[in-house]
């Protein structure tokens, strides 16, 4: 036996007679747990630092006086523990009696009833609740929870565990709840008694997630089943890119998604949840949803049975191909849907289609880092994994703002700053992570590379470069160094709007940092210097070898849940599934002998191409799949001038969008709680997307749909189920050759994987770019294409913010979310409203070349002097109209986050 | 309403500072000299100018800064002074717990006052810091210097305000005379300490809750290990001291340890302050050496029972600390002797209870502290203090019934031992041992619905007290 110890990590515990190999380091309590002995517990949660307070898991240590609790103890070589002692059991059983007396034993109307730890613990020790009375405090009076609503408060069931305070402060980081009183009256309440709505919660649900009993619950979710009611349905998050494992709680008997919960350990979200993974699922159920086709006679929309809807989108589709040529007829397919029905739809455009003309939203967010990162490095993906972030010892944020737009990363950075990571955020705004960094660069919009030049220049001055990595893994090394020279660090101070010692001591700590890694959104990309930008970065990672090792390298965060995987599925005009090009004679082989027919030749365009195209009116039909541009694109009045010239529009829709309205005709779809497929998240990682109800009415599910289309235009497509698509889509593809449904079915894989074998890539560019070798390209700075004058003075940017979600027309459906979040509004500079003349909580006209809108304006510091900030969550405020459609010219994204703008009085 | 006894009086701790109320000498003529308590009694006895002509003011910092910070801690380690805030560990050890390397060095280390004196019955930090603070503050200049601190804190009781002001006041005048900031005379060594006023918890009277606090977080005690001397105020390595322990780092430096140690007993050297209050004709704060037995102070020292009738029981060690019974008076006051006759030595408040104490009402009374003063984190302190104290409260009123001490008597080996921290067994103290030693008392309020001290029949008046 003892040979056997102390190999690697790991230590032998003796528990209860029987050997136990654990991690070093690891808490007894997991060990055992782990080892499946069972010792009860309920302030313990892996993820939060252990308090051992409830004093459940008490057991006997060998040689020490007294009980221990297990969660605080670190296993040791040669423990000898024993969990199940008389004396250990009774002092559990008293615990537990002393527990029920502050809980009220309510269990028959409880939504907790069988999923219960207090209720399993006072069974298995026959806890006499008579024995202490019951002193709860009385439910019903009103406290911090009372206005919310997503979740209640019911300090008679609370147990005084306080996991949810701790997940609150420790993981989320959110500080909105504590314990209020002392002694026997503790209770959860929010700093000072506030409403929760009003205090600095993010709905994110953790610590009703955490609690061991129902003193905190889910609002809606009261009376809708019990725990033993509902079936769990493990699927993954449809909102953005982090690709969150969670848990629909089905009610059966209804047909209804009761809560959603996330359990931990769990990939990549370890059990959290943010507050669109928790609450804003109620869109599934909403009664505005499309349930049966509509076509569109004399301007208004009549009901239609299907048969005749596919017949006649199928006949209008090829009339307009076969008269006007496969440049007159375009499909925008939707990086909301599944990678199954991205592959379809692309093979519809292509087959049935005979055209390039295939698109989805990546041009709208992240088509400069498809562009620059495969142009730079070979692949343009994130490089890293979710779970390496906690390990980055210097976070580089630029134009990224995780706590809002990717919750769940936002939390694996806020680990990582536990454990010490430094961080430098590059962002005009003072974000989260902004607030804490430990140099923040708050820079004009529109000068990154102006910033990063500066920054590089800097490094090879004081040689912080790696020199051998250039050398060995790079190439096009002395053209990008002769285009540093005109940027020093004081030109970018000047042009940045920033000290100049702040960009020396970014470059240092990005340069030194063991290991550094650069996180990027659209901060970045949604410029016309867009896909510029992107390279630059790659430069910059290769530059300091911060690239093709664990926990470094360069991660641009896809913005929607399957955004990567609609360019994976080759939803996109160059390249067929996994990146294969459309040009490459051998592909077009492969894929004309597996599809039976001749690949189009045209070159195909973008989708904002196509909105042009439209414009012009040479674009004669459009298939809109699971898209809205008139909310989703800039320069929302002209888009919608262009598309009403198309001649005939189809929708495939859950809702009736702005773009809906168009239609000729309306294909309702299902959304993703009601179909079986497959979604890649940010970090190229495949998991799997599962049916949990029914869907409303006669709304099919999209890969049966495209199907049928594609059969109606004369290219019969059948399949049984969405494994079956998966698997020809595989077998065509070499980077997810590996992956099938069953090898998914727990923990999703990273490709690439090419065989069975194996295991997934959790980070690229190993040893060797993708690429060969990774390619240094001069960058050169330049300003968006409208920059502020007299006229239009200020610089209006635009983004996502927590609560909602883009168009929001999913997550506006929730109402605790609406009560968060009910109106659209401006952040100004408080210099600048002062100027004006108005105050936090008035309401500001915002005026650019486009379009004007009268918000409420937020004022603070939060934004730089002479810019604003609006996200564009709100359709009766769209601020799309705003924007400006200027575009990068490389991948044609929109100039989001700058364009010129005024304010003023309304 | 007619109560069975006047336990209040007993318990009663003055909250203003009154020096005619005290008696500060130990026993006169020079035999037991003062060595913490020197002026005490005389208001402008704080100024720094007295402490330095007076009292040999900042004479053992001098000396300190010259020694190695090794060769300190080896120092008060001879003294073989134990910590006088309750626990009695060795002071010199717990100091060499903090990092020694030289790569430690780098890291920043706390060392803190602990001067939330909130034991019932104790009233001898505040004494200090009224009279002495200078004291106080050489003190932890000298521990600063020892453990290579930068920065100190004293954290002061909430109530305490007046004490606070005081304490600002002497550390304004040390720096004045550099005493503290930057280079202390001229030695090289910056040390620094701040004040800091709790909210009014007795349980920040713990090191790890009090380190919370200081955090500006919930006072609640934190799971050990990592102790305080590896991860303790704000992450780092600190040691907390009581009041009148660093208040004795000043004479340890200037008499040597060796001199120190010969003060009291064997392995319970030095003096320290014993608070004695309740039913004595001289109540007040001795300081004496360890060892002296329980009714010389009793009897020699607080002239015996204020009322005539005889002393019943003692609290030897603060409220926390197990009753006795007469039996146990001859016992030499020092840390082994006490808790091997069942007691602890504690904080050194001394409290005396006569004939006509009900100890029911007496420990009803301890415990509703306890219940009020848990933090509410752990189970069995927050609903164990808190059943006890409503069994306790019914069998009071005249409620009790004949299983609730049986009741009683099982839930204190489920607190004692159980509790995170050890409020929960400073609860179970007072419980066990008056239920041991008074259990007629007890029997008696639930069988016969009266008092069996005073006679008077119970009202059934639940939580009017």
């Amino acid at each position: 036996m003892k040979e056997n110890t102390e190999k690697g990590n790991t230590v032998l515990v003796n528990i209860d007679g029987r050997e136990v190999a654990a991690t070093v380091g690891s808490s007894l309590l997991d060990a055992a747990l782990a080892a499946g002995i069972h010792i009860p517990h309920i302030c313990h949660d892996p993820r939060l630092t252990p308090t051992g307070a409830c004093r459940l898991c008490l057991v006997e240590i060998e040689g020490e006086r007294g009980f221990q609790t297990s969660c605080t103890r670190t296993v040791a070589q040669g423990m000898k523990v024993r969990t199940q002692t008389e004396g250990v059991r009774a002092s559990r059983k008293n615990t537990l009696e002393l527990l029920l007396s502050e809980h009220c034993v309510d269990c028959l109307t409880c939504d907790k009833d069988g999923d219960c730890l207090l209720q399993d613990y006072s069974y298995e020790y026959q806890a006499d609740k008579a024995r202490f009375p019951n002193v709860a405090p009385a439910a019903g009076e009103p406290n911090y929870t009372t206005e919310s609503f997503a979740l209640e408060y019911d300090p008679s069931k609370c147990v005084r565990c306080q996991k949810c305070v701790r997940y609150c402060q420790e993981v989320q980081m959110a500080e909105a709840i504590t314990m209020a009183n002392r002694g026997g009256s503790i209770e959860v309440s929010t700093g000072i008694g506030i409403s929760l709505n009003e205090s600095s919660c993010e709905l994110c649900g953790g610590c009703v997630n955490v609690c061991p009993t129902s003193a905190l619950y889910d609002k809606q979710a009261k009376g809708l089943g019990r725990s033993k009611d509902l079936k769990k349905v493990r699927t993954t998050c449809t909102y953005c890119g982090v690709g969150c494992q969670m848990d629909f709680n089905v009610n059966p008997k209804t047909n209804r998604i009761v809560r959603v919960t996330s359990e931990v350990g769990c990939i990549p979200n370890n059990g959290s949840l943010c507050v669109k993974g928790k609450y804003a699922f109620d869109f599934v159920h909403s009664p505005e949803r499309l349930t049966t086709p509509l076509i569109k006679e004399n301007g208004e929309f009549r009901e239609a049975t299907w048969d005749e809807a596919l017949a006649l989108v199928g006949k209008r589709m090829t009339e307009i191909r076969d008269q006007h040529g496969p440049d007159a007829i375009a499909f925008l397919s939707s990086s909301r849907c599944t990678n199954e029905e991205n592959y379809l739809m692309q093979k519809l455009a292509r087959t049935a289609g005979r055209t390039n003309n295939i698109d989805q939203c990546a041009t709208t967010c992240h088509g400069p880092s498809v562009a620059g990162l495969g142009e730079s490095l070979g692949s343009g993906a994130m490089t890293n994994a979710i779970v390496e972030i906690e390990d980055v010892q210097t976070l580089f944020l630029i134009g990224a703002n995780p706590t809002e737009a990717h919750p769940i990363v936002g939390l694996a950075m806020k680990k990582a700053l536990r454990k010490g990571a430094k961080l430098v955020v590059c962002d005009p705004r003072d974000t989260w992570m902004a607030k804490r960094a430990d140099i923040h660069i708050k820079h004009k919009p529109g000068t990154d590379n102006m910033l990063i030049n500066a920054m590089m220049g800097y490094i090879i001055e004081k040689n912080l470069h790696d020199p051998k990595f250039v050398e060995e893994r790079c190439e096009n090394y002395p053209a990008f160094l002769e285009n540093l020279k005109g940027y020093t660090i004081e030109k970018a101070a000047e042009e940045c709007g920033v000290p100049a010692h702040l960009i020396r001591e970014a470059a240092e700590m990005y340069a030194k940092g063991t290991p550094s890694s650069i996180f990027y959104t659209l901060g970045i990309t949604e410029h016309s210097c867009g896909t510029n930008n992107v390279r630059n970065l790659a430069n910059l990672a290769m530059l300091t070898g911060q690239i093709g090792k664990r926990s470094s390298g360069i991660n641009p965060l896809r913005g929607q849940n399957n955004v990567q995987g609609a360019c994976d599925m080759g939803a996109m005009h160059m390249a067929l599934s996994g990146y294969q090009k459309v040009t490459d004679p051998a592909v077009r082989a492969k894929f004309e002998a597996a599809w039976g027919v001749t690949l189009p030749t045209n070159v195909g365009g973008r989708v904002t191409d196509f909105m042009e195209h439209a414009g012009e009116g040479k674009l004669k039909a459009f298939y809109c799949f699971g898209e809205d541009p008139i909310r989703s694109e800039p320069n929302s009045t002209k888009l919608a001038e262009d598309m009403a010239k198309i001649d005939f529009l189809v929708s495939q829709e859950i809702f009736m969008t702005e773009t809906a309205k168009l239609a000729d005709v309306i294909l309702p779809a299902t959304c993703f709680a009601e179909k079986d497929g497959t979604f890649a998240n940010t970090e190229r990682r495949i998991q799997r997307v599962r049916k949990a109800v029914d869907a409303p009415g006669q709304a099919r599910p999209d890969w049966q749909i495209i199907s049928q289309v594609a059969t109606a235009m004369g290219y019969p497509m059948s399949y049984n189920d969405p494994g079956e698509i998966y698997d020809e889509m595989a077998a065509l593809s070499p980077n997810f050759a590996g992956i099938n449904y069953e090898r998914i079915d727990k923990v999703g894989i990273q490709w690439p994987c090419p065989t069975k074998e194996h295991p997934g890539t959790p980070f690229l560019h190993a040893g060797r770019f993708t690429r060969g070798l990774g390619l240094f390209q001069a960058i050169p700075h330049t300003p968006p294409v409208e920059v502020p004058d007299a006229e239009y003075p200020m610089i209006l940017s635009t983004g996502r913010t927590l609560f909602n979600y883009n168009i929001a027309n999913m997550t506006r459906k929730t109402a605790a979310i609406e009560h968060k979040q009910p109106e659209n509004f401006v952040e100004v500079h408080r210099d600048d409203a002062a100027a004006i003349g108005i105050k936090n909580g008035d309401m500001v006209k915002v005026e650019t070349r486009r379009g004007s809108l009268v918000v409420k304006a937020h004022v603070a510091r939060k934004v730089r002097p002479g810019m604003i900030w609006m996200a564009f969550h709100h359709e009766e405020s769209n601020t799309n109209l705003l924007t400006n459609d200027a575009f990068d010219t490389t991948t044609r994204t929109g100039e989001y986050k700058a364009c010129s703008a005024r304010i003023s009085k309304p | 309403m007619r109560r069975c006894a006047r336990v209040g009086e007993v318990m009663a701790i003055r909250t203003k500072p009154d020096p005619q109320s005290y008696t500060f000498d130990g026993f006169g003529s020079g035999r037991y000299p003062n060595l913490m308590l020197r002026g005490a009694g005389e208001l402008e006895n704080w100024q720094l100018r007295t402490y330095e002509q007076k009292h040999e003011g900042y004479v053992a910092l001098r000396k300190a800064l010259k020694m190695e910070p090794s060769a300190v801690t080896a120092e008060v380690k001879t003294s073989g002074i134990r910590g006088r805030g309750g626990a009695g560990f060795p002071t010199g050890l717990k100091w060499t717990f903090m990092p020694k390397d030289i790569e430690d060095r780098k890291l920043t280390r706390y060392v803190v006052c602990n001067a939330d004196e909130g034991e019932p019955g104790t009233f001898k930090d505040r004494a200090i810091m009224e009279y002495n603070p200078h004291q106080l503050i050489e003190g932890l200049v000298i521990a600063g210097w020892a453990m290579g601190c930068k920065l100190g804190f004293i954290y002061v009781r909430g109530e305490f305000k007046w004490l606070v002001d005081k304490l600002d006041a002497a550390l304004q005048q040390a720096r004045e005379a550099g005493y503290l900031g930057r280079d202390i005379l001229g030695s090289g060594f910056d040390f620094d300490i701040l004040t800091y006023r709790g909210a009014g918890a007795y349980i920040c009277g713990e090191e790890t809750a009090l380190l919370n606090s200081l955090e500006g977080r919930r006072g609640e005690p934190r799971v050990k290990p990592p102790f305080p001397a590896v991860k303790g105020a704000f992450g780092q390595p600190t040691t907390v001291n009581n009041v009148e322990t660093l208040a004795a780092m000043p004479p340890i430096l200037r008499m040597g340890g060796d001199e120190y140690a010969k003060l009291g007993t064997p392995g319970n050297t030095g003096t320290r302050i014993f608070g004695l209050s309740g039913h004595v004709k001289r109540p007040g704060l001795y300081e004496l050496p360890l060892g002296l037995p329980l009714d010389f102070i009793l009897n020699d020292l607080g002239g015996g029972s204020s009322t005539g009738r005889k002393i019943k029981a003692i609290i030897p060690g603060g409220a926390s600390a197990p009753m006795w019974d007469a039996s146990a008076f001859d016992c030499p006051m020092d840390f082994d002797t006490v808790k091997a006759r069942g007691s602890m030595a504690g904080s050194g408040g001394i409290i005396a209870m006569d004939e006509s104490t009900c100890m029911v009402q007496a420990t009803l009374r301890l415990l509703r502290f306890y219940a009020h003063e848990s933090c509410g984190q752990c189970t069995p302190c927050r609903e164990g203090c808190n059943w006890v104290t409503k069994i306790l409260t019914r069998i009071e009123a005249g409620q009790g019934r004949e299983e609730d001490l049986p009741l009683l008597e099982s839930l204190v080996p489920r607190i004692n031992m159980r509790t995170l921290c050890p409020l929960g067994d400073a609860a179970c103290g007072p419980l066990e041992s008056a239920l041991r030693l008074f259990r007629p008392e007890f029997e008696h309020h639930i069988r016969q619905k009266t008092c069996l001290v005073t006679g008077t029949p119970l009202l059934a008046s639940l939580g009017a007290h």
